[in-house]
């Protein structure tokens, strides 16, 4: 039998400080990333906008695309190589002119620049401002009722408190995901949203079955005699550390080999996972668990002072 | 083995058939999204006031004919606004025939009233704004899939989208940008005079009669390829419009080789209208107007009795054939604007899906080894439910008519990994219990069990963004949606039901059960 963990018993809650510190730094890092950068760079399906892929038949000098561009009144788009020499994005905003007809003035200058030879237009996006405004907002109410419908699963199977420190877990690989993308200077478009929202089921999935467990151990009141609440939560998280390590490795597979072969369309998306799994077991192990540790701690406290005045009096 | 055990195998061997049947051939049941398999996806906005404006336009012209019938002398019948109509009389004697005569415009309501001027406003009723800009949008979704049909498109979706907007995805179509200008003609055909008593010149400073109005007309000439825009004085009066067409066909243009025109024929009411005017305005010269471009003004030289005109314009065949059309489906009630445009060029969804696949068999490869590295025997049957998951996977969505998009390839490289989590979650337990000192059978027992209601709830919290996911996306976000959705669900079937039934049959059902492999 290989075993990662054999009855694994470290002590995560006690050293969740650390953990609270990692995290801090690293969605410090990312917001200032985010602040330096002006905010999250939008992707034409929120920002409106129409982009162009182009392949060549070889590997053309991008001065000179943007040169024939130039030509059309179309000089300050953006020219990106696009996961192959020959393969190229062009990228105009929303106040380049007419959508219509924009994508057949890149076609017409791109045409008329010999040096360029061959090329073929595979892929026209145009998103207009209605829909990119519609978009933004529609996301943000996808994100919140990811998070709301988590919150409410959690508080009904098990309580209000394991919901709320669950769904802060899941923010903070949210914030620290989006950190990320920053950072890398990686663009929020669809299917990273869609990455995201993936990532706030996952992350929540893996909190659950350390919550089940520690429901469980209370259920059968033996075994978690003489055991304070901290000491609790920290053997269910123990007890199911194998469990999350194994399918954080699973799914990390998956993550990776998309990163890696699924090609440079999905590769926003799939970094964003990448990045959520392993933050996503991370916050399960370090963050959830003590955050209710810590909430148990405050509210008992504050029970306390109260009976001590009355005490001493 | 005992009888229930054979009830369960035959469920598994029930599934299984019914997936792959429904998944066979799979080139042709799986249904690709745009972005696998290339083409286009439009949504339109359509501008739904300027249909009501044109109606209330319509309807100022039929007060003002009524009150000349009634003898009541109208200086100005304008528009204001989207649904306002404004009426100055000569006089204000005609005060109350007039409004009487108004009072018959029944979708109108009175507001402003200015007696001494003789003058007053309409303004049309709510109830029928709203009815007119409805009526706008489901003509258009009409005559979009008229046109569409009549271009030739496989399995096109034409569809509403909320109030006022509408989808259009063309698989496979290879000419985006012809197919764009198509769909997005308004192709509003009209037949009017030219005022000839308005000089050019004087009509272009502002100096022109108000029923009359400056167009303008589009000339290439043939030698230096230039444009040329020419001003027309054309009547305000429509005399026809492509609603009164019967057909309308592509010919060679006689007057200009290599150029071709279209052909219209009228209906019997547009015949006899047409040869009505054509006999009362011999000498003049009528201006056919496409989408308030006029394409020429022939001379009247005779009455047209059969009904037939042709619209030349230099057109090449492309061109030509388009919009007739355009033409024969009919014009959109209000011109539509593009609010979203993607196209995919069948190269691209090709590549997609190659790389798609190779991510799912390189996702599949590494969590099969590794599964069986970790747990032995018990990792191959993991391996072999997540082989049935696939299977199952692939057939629903077969079966339903589900979207594959490249983020639901990427949804199902992700289930490869996430559907394994439930084994894990199971073996683990089994191992825990193994460890206290359980017997193979009651460890087993008590690893599915104990582990089920976990594994509940962790399908729950995902079932739930995908949910959302779905209702949220658009195209390619839902194909995802749907992926994983369905994957998940497969996963709970295979997880639990599926292997449970292998470890009972490979250890359960023998007297004494042998150690596990796991």
């Amino acid at each position: 039998m290989i075993e990662l963990f054999r009855t694994p018993s470290f002590d995560f809650i006690g050293k969740r400080r650390w953990a609270y510190l990692a995290s801090a730094v690293f969605i410090l890092v990312g917001l200032v990333s985010l602040a330096a950068k002006g905010g999250l760079r939008y992707d034409i399906d929120f920002a409106g906008g129409t982009l162009l892929q182009v392949r060549f038949e070889r590997p053309p000098d991008p001065a000179r695309i943007r040169a024939a561009l130039g030509r059309v009144g179309l000089g300050d788009s953006v020219i990106q190589e696009f996961g192959d020499v020959r393969e190229f994005i062009v990228r105009m905003a929303l106040g380049a002119g007419d959508p219509t007809t924009v994508s057949q003035r890149v076609q017409e200058a791109l045409r008329a620049e010999p040096a360029l030879g061959g090329f073929e237009v595979r892929r026209v996006e145009f998103v207009g401002p209605q829909v990119g405004r519609d978009l933004q907002l529609q996301a943000l109410y996808a994100v919140l009722a990811g998070l709301v419908g988590m919150l409410l699963y959690i508080a009904i199977r098990f309580d209000l408190k394991g919901g709320v420190a669950a769904i802060v877990a899941v923010f903070h690989d949210v914030l620290v995901s989006v950190g990320a993308l920053s950072l890398t200077d990686r663009e929020f478009s669809l299917p990273v949203l869609a990455a995201l929202l993936t990532i706030i089921g996952y992350s929540v999935n893996d909190t659950i079955v350390a919550y089940d467990r520690l429901r469980e151990n209370r259920g059968r009141l033996g075994q978690q005699k003489g055991l304070s609440f901290a000491q609790q939560i920290n053997v269910a998280i123990n007890q199911t550390l194998s469990r999350t390590v194994l399918t954080a490795l699973t799914t990390f597979f998956s993550t990776a080999v998309l990163l890696l072969f699924g090609g440079r369309v999905l590769e926003d998306f799939a970094f964003t996972l990448f990045v959520g799994v392993i933050t996503g077991t991370y916050s399960t192990i370090y963050i959830a668990g003590a955050l209710v540790v810590d909430w148990t701690n405050y509210v008992e406290a504050r029970l306390r002072r109260p009976r001590k005045a009355v005490a001493k009096a | 083995m005992p009888k229930r055990l054979w009830l369960r195998v035959a469920l598994v061997v029930v599934v299984l058939g019914l997936s792959a049947w429904s998944l066979y051939p799979p080139r042709e049941r799986i249904n690709l999204g745009l972005d696998l398999q290339g083409g286009i996806h439009l949504v339109l906005g359509v501008e739904a006031d300027k249909a009501v404006a044109a109606q209330v336009e319509r309807a100022g012209e039929e007060l003002r004919a009524a009150l000349e019938r009634k003898g009541i002398g109208v200086s100005r019948v304008a528009r204001d606004g989207v649904s306002g109509l404004v009426v100055q009389l000569a006089t204000p004697q005609a005060w109350n025939d007039a409004l009487t005569v108004a009072a018959e415009f029944g979708r109108f309501e009175r507001r402003e009233e200015d007696r001494a001027a003789g003058r007053f406003r309409l303004v049309l009723a709510e109830s029928e704004v709203r009815r007119l800009r409805d009526l706008a949008v489901r003509q258009g979704v009409e005559t979009i899939r008229n046109r569409v049909d009549q271009f030739g498109v496989a399995e096109p979706t034409i569809t509403r989208q909320g109030e006022d907007r509408i989808l259009v995805q063309l698989p496979g179509v290879q000419d985006p940008e012809r197919a764009k200008r198509l769909i997005g003609k308004t192709a509003h055909l009209e037949f009017r005079l030219l005022d000839e008593r308005t000089p050019v010149d004087e009509a272009l400073a502002g100096r022109l009669p108000e029923t009359s109005e400056v167009l303008w007309g589009r000339r290439v000439d043939p030698r230096t390829r230039q444009e040329q825009r020419i001003p027309y004085v054309v009547e305000r009066r429509v005399i026809l419009t492509g609603a009164e067409l019967n057909s309308a066909e592509v010919q060679a243009d006689p007057n200009s080789p290599g150029n071709w025109q279209v052909a219209l024929e009228f209906n019997p009411t547009g015949a006899r209208i047409f040869a009505e005017v054509t006999e009362q305005n011999v000498g003049r010269h009528l201006a056919i107007i496409l989408d308030g471009t006029v394409y020429s003004a022939p001379r009247i030289n005779e009455r047209i009795p059969g009904g037939r005109a042709v619209i030349t314009g230099q057109f090449t065949i492309d061109e030509a054939r388009d919009l007739a059309i355009v033409l024969r489906a009919g014009a959109l009630p209000a011109p539509v604007t593009i609010l979203e445009e993607r196209t995919v060029g069948p190269s691209l969804g090709k590549d997609s899906i190659r790389q798609g696949l190779i991510a799912i068999a390189a996702s599949a490869a590494a969590v099969f080894v590794f599964m069986v590295f970790y747990y032995r025997l018990s990792g191959l049957i993991a391996d072999l439910g997540l082989v049935l998951n696939l299977v199952m996977l692939l057939g629903a969505m077969a079966a339903f008519g589900a979207t594959l998009t490249l983020p639901g390839l990427a949804g199902i490289a992700l289930t490869v990994g996430m559907a394994v989590d439930t084994n894990i979650l199971i073996f683990e337990r089994i191992r825990e219990e193994l460890r206290l000192g359980k017997t193979p059978r009651a460890a087993v027992e008590a690893g599915f069990t104990r582990a089920f209601r976990t594994i509940v709830d962790t399908h729950v919290t995902v079932l739930v963004t995908a949910a959302i996911l779905y209702n949220f996306g658009t195209g390619p976000v839902k194909g995802f949606a749907v992926s994983l959705f369905v994957g998940l669900a497969a996963s709970l079937f295979t997880a639990v039901f599926f292997t449970r039934l292998l470890f009972d049959a490979i250890y359960l059902s023998r007297r004494r059960v042998p150690a596990i492999s796991i």
